[in-house]
């Protein structure tokens, strides 16, 4: 057996009592490719953060448990201190500086330098830098990679994966690296440069590296991983040698039926067999959420959720068709063309939408619950306006009737009709943008993450509301959450999105090795199997 | 926009939001007050000239109020409207027109002057977004050395404008000379023992103010701010955050230009050439002493802020000369107080914000 | 001027727009120059050459404060006025307890290197706190500066530091600075012209040792780049173009020197002679000195008939009417008298002369060594300073405070270091400048620095971040060619040599604008997010 290089014993951690790491054991071995497989919230990037020391976990009361390199409790204050204990991370979003040459982002304030006059008195940040000596240090790097580059080449201009091996070139420059942490390295590749980082990441191991690579993608996983550890709900799964198992274990392994949501049933629905909403090839710029040619129909009355990990572009839909990003495509709405791009034209057709961000797009913070509720009426519909002086103005009286009537129908806590939206609850919060989005009339609505960041008893709150307008009004409901369980609670079909585009359309009792696999694109091809219920999918 | 939730002063309107400079510069202009009374200097004079100055320059400063609630931050390139208005003047003088006739056409000549102008500016502004003050400021320094070239070559003919000798305009032209001053401040004016009450003047700053107060609560009004304070929101709500801005930017740039009508007449003379370079300054300082911040303003801020500001100007300046005797000591203050609080302002602005 | 990338020959239309778009400025100033040639035929050569001289030397320093923040991110830091405060501030002292010449000058480099390390920090920290405002926030501070620094000037000064109302420096009634103050000259042990004076060579000779300076670094700057490894920033083409600009300036002052009539030595040793006359001098020795000259003056006007009646009325002027009277009593005439007829000698130099270049060179005047040496030293610093760590520390910052933070490296800290080195660099700059007008205008003399200092930058091809030594000094060669232009094309073009000034605010104001937004917009159009 290898060396143990890093372990973790019983690492807890939570943020103001909620809990996000629970009792973690985890360690990673000289030479050893260590896959950590988890859900978006499963307590990887907390696991992590503990591990560099982030500024996030001190601020926040710090960790329980202890970390150990080498055997040696280790206590990593910041992510400097992560360097120079050994650690490295290989950033998704690159951190790269794309004016500086490959030499110089490799070096970043690790410059070598050499005394000169001046620095002899001042001090040594005025030495001269090294250059010769940096080149040549960045060339072993890249040597080591394979990379035939030119050490200074500027970085603006080259390909992504280039970019990537910089980035590994970087952090194997750095003396005494022992661990190596890849965060969905393969995510922004293409494939054969996602075969070429494979291959290094094997020969990195092979110089007696250890190595954590976080990915969704369950056959790299597979093929390069010598163990895989999982996580779900800040829970340790299990830990096992990849050989002894397999992609369809681990996505289940992954899913698990943590919370059940009791699928809820209603005779009352009517579910028409006209076409409501149909889209074809929507291509979304939402930065982190692009969509690349998505098809979907959605019929009159039904409850569509649109699943997915994060960053694979299921937000991009909804906020698309919405306009609060650049989109592209063809999308028709009750037969009539819709244009692209022009929200208000969106809202006035008759679709609403509750943005995922909350705080930042669906509510004035600093404002009243009632002037948040009637602000899409007002500003699309005309409503809630009057003539005074010349001037179209905001009909308090009204606006005020209106919003005591909406808090009374949702349930919404407040003190009055007048207390700003930012200091209410999570959930209350969430009902005020459900209100607003229903001041505007809607025939159709989209809800993005209706649940996020809402303590557990609201959570049903909500997704009853969701339901029951679905049921009463025959609302026809899109809805885009990260929660497998809530999407299988009320949802008709559930749409999986991997890379921007639909890997499939599962049935919300469907197995939780199928969730898994399709969404870890794993299954891309062969999706339309016995997942797919009927003829309405895609 | 997450400065969204850590800035309490982010209304689209509320009963004034009073904050620390305010009340510090309340202080003080309460400790020169009673400096004056000490010192023997007539109290009723300086509460007369405080009115009167607020009045004043009341109108420009109420310029600030679209711009900031739009999102463009203070608009540092008020010397665009101020150019327009006094263009507008200068025609009405040359078409020989005197007296309230004269005021009022230019008035009305002022504005689409100022439309075209703040469109323009308008557009400029979305094209150099996050940038906005610095950009506006030197928009400002530009049209006023754009300007000085036209006042220099306008084939105007009207000697009461022009030089005696030679082409151009003059520097100041009395407005005493077409019977064009002071008839806004002498209108209804009354005098309640020593204090003179320029009702005029205080009754057009009020309309212009409720005006601006009553745009605010309309759905424009409403669909600018809330783009000023949250973009985002704006966006998925289906506003035309560029058109509001614009839109914001035409208003402001409108009362810049009445607002510099009005000075004048109170003033007495209209003044050219570099005069408007350095106007924006202090009506971006008064508003924000009146509470705004660089992204939120409204009308309580400007009629609090002038009249403070102002207040403190008129008041400070005898004071301060019987402390430091034979001096002239309110232009200095005037730089320091000013310039400190848009850099007091500045340090609050959010990164991107 | 050492423009490699200027004469990249770019063939596609789409290259060519998207090139005089990022040169836009730069464009604009050439072909204001070259119009203001072409237009006002009297603008003489040897005047437009003296007047860009004296302000190359005056402003250059000031330029080449700027570089450092714009490297390290900061954008222009107009706050380079405070700078310009302490370094008046440093004068006004010396002025006060009065010091001068190299002692003087020495401390006032002093103190105000000290006033502005602590002006600098705190602007620095303000920098830190309106981190992307940083351009508007140095505008509102300079002007906060000025109105401290007035209140302290017209105001402490009297009332609360006590001065003797009798002092030249302060104002009749005992309190404040007055508004002109002039220097004592350097040789009464004033600062006037205290660096200035120093050593003077003719403009020729400078133009030739700058050339091969510029050689010298060139072919060093080659080498050294071979030497480290960095071979590839060396580009043939452009070094080339350097090196033959350098040998062609090179070989013209070399021809001008040797065409040149000796007669322009002789005139130029009569003008010294005149203004080094005092009570003191020995005055036998000038008589004799005198008569070697009219011995020179001879030995010409023997080989050149067209000259020669101009030139013998000259020598029985020094022998006639100069040497019997170089007596004390009638030194001041006598003074006046060398002066005449030294500018009659010049004359006859301009007719011999063998064209009117050389005629136009000669007369170009002299120009201040020590104030070169220094920004020259300046230029090298700035070169240097970014091949260090912490050089290399404000480019990280300046490209990317978030990369930088995360590295490891102190962005805060960086950032007021390169506000108090810009600060520093800027009071000093004010020193050169002011010694070198001579008059310190205590309110009035650092307000536009800023500005004027940022527009020079920005001509020169600078932008906000983005900016060299050669922007820095091609910069000021164009903007006060535009300077000493405008007047002529005031005139001609609107027949009012008065526009001139407003004319020229608006290019200052102008070109700050349009580099500033062009800036912007080319930035936001690059983020616009876009479908894929």
């Amino acid at each position: 057996m290898k060396d143990t290089l890093l372990r973790f014993s019983n690492v807890s951690k939570n943020y103001y009592g909620n809990v996000v790491l629970e009792n973690i054991n985890f360690e990673v071995r000289a030479g050893e490719i260590h896959a950590l497989i988890g859900e978006n919230g499963a307590g990887k990037s907390t696991l992590m953060n503990v591990l560099f020391g982030m500024p996030v976990i001190h601020t926040t009361g710090g960790y329980e448990g202890d970390v150990l390199i080498n055997g040696e409790k280790v206590d990593i204050k910041s992510p400097y201190e992560a360097m120079h204990a050994g650690i490295g991370m290989v950033h998704q979003e690159f951190m790269l500086i794309p004016g500086f040459t490959i030499t110089e982002n490799i070096k970043i304030n690790r410059e070598i330098t050499l005394p000169n006059m001046v620095s002899r008195i001042l001090g040594k940040r005025l030495e001269t830098l090294d250059m010769i000596k940096m080149n040549t240090d960045a060339r072993k790097a890249l040597d080591t990679l394979d990379m035939g580059i030119e050490e200074f080449t500027l970085v603006a201009g080259l390909p992504v994966g280039h970019k990537q091996f910089i980035e590994i070139a970087r952090e194997i420059d750095k003396s005494g690296i022992k661990i190596l942490v890849f965060d969905e390295p393969t995510a922004v590749l293409t494939e054969s440069e996602a075969h070429n980082l494979l291959n290094a990441i094997r020969r990195l191991s092979q110089l007696g590296i250890g190595i954590i690579f976080i990915s969704h993608r369950l056959d790299e996983v597979i093929d390069v991983a010598d163990r895989v550890t999982v996580l779900r709900d800040g829970q340790l799964v299990t830990t096992k040698e990849v050989k002894d198992t397999n992609a369809v274990e681990i996505a289940q392994l992954m899913i698990g039926r943590s919370v059940t949501i009791e699928r809820v049933h209603s005779d009352k629905r009517k579910i028409s067999d006209d076409i409501m909403l149909s889209v074809k090839g929507l291509r979304v710029g939402m930065p982190g959420e692009m969509v690349r040619g998505i098809d979907l129909e959605v019929r009159k009355g039904e409850i569509i959720g649109i699943g997915g990990l994060a960053g694979q572009g299921k937000l991009g839909i909804a906020n698309g068709i919405m306009g609060t990003y650049p989109a592209r495509g063809e999308v028709i709405f009750n037969g009539k063309p819709l244009k692209m791009n022009a929200p208000h034209l969106t809202i006035a057709s008759g679709i609403a939408f509750v943005s995922e961000d909350r705080k930042g797009v669906g509510l004035l913070l600093n404002e009243s619950i009632e002037l948040n509720i009637a602000f899409t009426d007002m500003q699309i519909n005309n409503g809630f306006l009057h003539k005074f002086a010349g001037f179209t103005i905001k009909n308090y009286r009204e606006i005020r009737k209106h919003a005591e009537r909406m808090i009374k129908d949702l349930d919404i806590r407040c003190k009055s009709s007048l207390q700003n939206t930012g200091s209410l609850s999570g959930g209350n919060q969430q009902k005020v943008c459900v209100a607003r989005a229903l001041t505007q009339k809607p025939q159709f609505i989209f809800v993005s993450e209706p649940t996020r960041g809402i303590d557990v008893g609201a959570k049903k709150l909500i997704l009853d509301l969701l339901f029951k307008l679905n049921e009463e009004y025959g609302m026809t409901i899109v809805m885009t959450s990260s929660e497998l369980a809530e999407m299988r609670s009320i949802c008709d079909k559930i749409i999986i999105i991997c890379n921007g585009t639909v890997a499939g359309v599962l049935t919300p009792d469907a197995s939780d090795a199928d969730f898994g696999l399709m969404m870890s694109g794993s299954r891309i091809r062969n999706a339309g199997d016995a997942a797919l219920t009927d003829k309405g999918g895609i | 926009m997450t400065d969204q939730a850590n800035t309490s002063v982010l209304r689209l309107k509320s009963p004034g939001n009073i904050g620390i400079a305010t009340l510090i510069i309340a202080a003080f202009w309460f400790t020169t007050l009673i400096g004056a009374y000490f010192t023997g200097i007539s109290v009723q004079t300086l509460l007369s000239d405080t009115m009167k100055r607020a009045g004043m320059n009341g109108i420009l400063v109420l310029a600030m109020v679209p711009a900031i609630q739009s999102g463009t931050g203070p608009n540092f390139a008020l010397p665009v409207g101020i150019v327009c208005g006094l263009f507008a003047l200068i025609c009405a003088i040359e078409f020989n027109l005197t007296g309230a006739l004269c005021l009022f056409v230019s008035i009305i000549l002022s504005i689409p002057i100022a439309v075209i102008a703040g469109y323009a500016y308008g557009k400029l502004l979305n094209a150099v977004k996050g940038s906005e003050m610095t950009i506006a400021t030197y928009t400002g320094f530009s049209i006023t050395a754009l300007m000085c070239l036209v006042w220099m070559m306008v084939p105007f003919t009207n000697e009461k404008i022009g030089w005696f000798l030679g082409e151009g305009l003059r520097e100041t032209i009395q407005l005493g000379a077409v019977d064009a001053a002071f008839i806004i401040n002498n209108f209804m004016a009354f005098k309640i023992g020593e204090i003179i009450i320029p009702t005029g003047l205080l009754l057009i700053f009020g309309f212009f103010s409720v005006l601006v107060w009553l745009f605010f609560d309309s759905k424009s009004g409403i669909a600018i701010s809330a783009g000023g304070i949250n973009p985002k929101f704006a966006q998925a709500t289906g506003l035309n955050i560029d058109r509001n801005r614009i839109l914001a930017n035409i208003l402001s740039t409108v009362l810049g230009a009445i607002g510099i009508i009005v000075y004048s007449q109170s003033f007495g003379y209209a003044q050219l050439y570099t005069a408007p370079l350095m106007m924006a300054f202090p009506a971006v300082a008064a508003v924000l002493i009146g509470g705004a911040t660089a992204s939120r303003a409204n009308v309580l801020n400007v009629i609090i802020g002038v009249f403070l500001f102002q207040g403190l100007l008129t008041t400070a300046l005898p004071v301060a000369n019987e402390i430091f005797k034979g001096t002239d000591l309110s232009e200095v203050m005037r730089m320091i107080i000013q310039n400190g609080i848009i850099l007091y302002a500045l340090t609050q602005v959010k990164r991107g914000g | 001027m050492l423009l490699g990338e200027e004469n990249k020959v770019v063939f596609n239309y789409k290259g060519i727009l998207s090139w005089v778009l990022d040169n836009i400025v730069t464009i604009i100033f050439v072909l204001f120059v070259l119009f203001g040639f072409m237009i006002s035929k009297d603008i003489r050569m040897n005047y437009f050459l003296s007047e860009l001289c004296d302000r190359l030397f005056r402003n250059s320093f000031l330029v080449l404060s700027l570089i450092i923040p714009v490297l390290a991110g900061l954008g222009l830091n107009f706050g380079i006025v405070i700078g310009a405060m302490c370094g008046q501030a440093a004068i006004a002292l010396a002025r006060y307890h009065g010091l001068g010449g190299m002692s003087g000058l020495l401390f006032c480099f002093v103190i105000s290197f000290l006033l502005a390390v602590l002006c600098g920090y705190f602007t620095g920290k303000l920098y830190n706190k309106t981190r992307g405002q940083e351009m508007i926030a140095g505008l509102i501070a300079g002007f906060f500066a000025n109105g401290v620094y007035q209140f302290i000037f017209l105001f402490m000064v009297g009332v609360i530091i006590k001065v003797p109302a009798t002092h030249p420096l302060i104002m009749p009634n005992g309190i404040g600075v007055r508004m002109t103050v002039d220097l004592v000259p350097v040789e009464n042990g004033g600062l006037k012209f205290a660096l200035e004076n120093m050593y003077k060579i003719p403009f020729v000779h400078a133009l030739l040792v700058v050339a091969l300076v510029a050689l010298v670094i060139l072919f060093i700057g080659y080498y050294l780049n071979k030497k480290r490894g960095e071979g590839y920033k060396n580009r043939p083409v452009s070094f080339g173009f350097n090196v033959l600009m350098c040998l062609l300036i090179a070989s013209m002052a070399v021809y001008v020197m040797a065409a040149a009539p000796k007669l322009f030595g002789v005139s130029s040793n009569l003008n010294a002679i005149a203004s080094n006359l005092n009570k003191e001098s020995d005055l036998e020795a000038v008589k004799s000195e005198l008569r070697a000259i009219t011995s020179e003056i001879s030995a010409i006007a023997a080989n050149d008939d067209v000259i020669a009646p101009r030139l013998n009325a000259a020598v029985s002027d020094i022998n006639d009417m100069i040497i019997p009277n170089l007596t004390p009593a009638k030194l001041n005439a006598v003074t006046s008298f060398i002066y005449a007829t030294a500018s009659d000698i010049n004359t006859a130099a301009i007719v011999s002369s063998p064209n009117v270049m050389v005629s136009n060179f000669m007369q170009v005047r002299t120009v201040p060594v020590a104030v070169g040496l220094l920004i020259i030293g300046l230029c090298i610093f700035t070169s240097l300073i970014m091949r260090t760590k912490l050089g290399q520390d404000f480019r990280s910052v300046g490209q990317s405070q978030h990369i930088a933070e995360v590295s490891g490296i102190n962005v805060d800290r960086t950032r007021i270091i390169a506000t108090i080195i810009s600060t520093v660099l800027a009071g000093w700059g004010q020193l050169i400048f002011i010694q070198s007008l001579g008059t310190l205008s205590t309110y009035s003399a650092h307000t536009q620095i800023g500005m004027f200092s940022v527009a020079a930058l920005l001509v020169g091809g600078a932008s906000t971040s983005r900016a060299s030594v050669k922007n820095a000094i091609f910069g000021t060669i164009l903007f006060n060619a535009m300077f000493i232009m405008s007047p002529t094309i005031g005139e001609s073009l609107f027949g009012a040599a008065g526009l001139a000034e407003y004319f020229r605010t608006l290019m200052v104001y102008g070109v700050i604008g349009v580099a500033l937004g062009l800036h912007v917009w080319k930035a936001n159009k690059k983020n616009r997010i876009v479908v894929e």
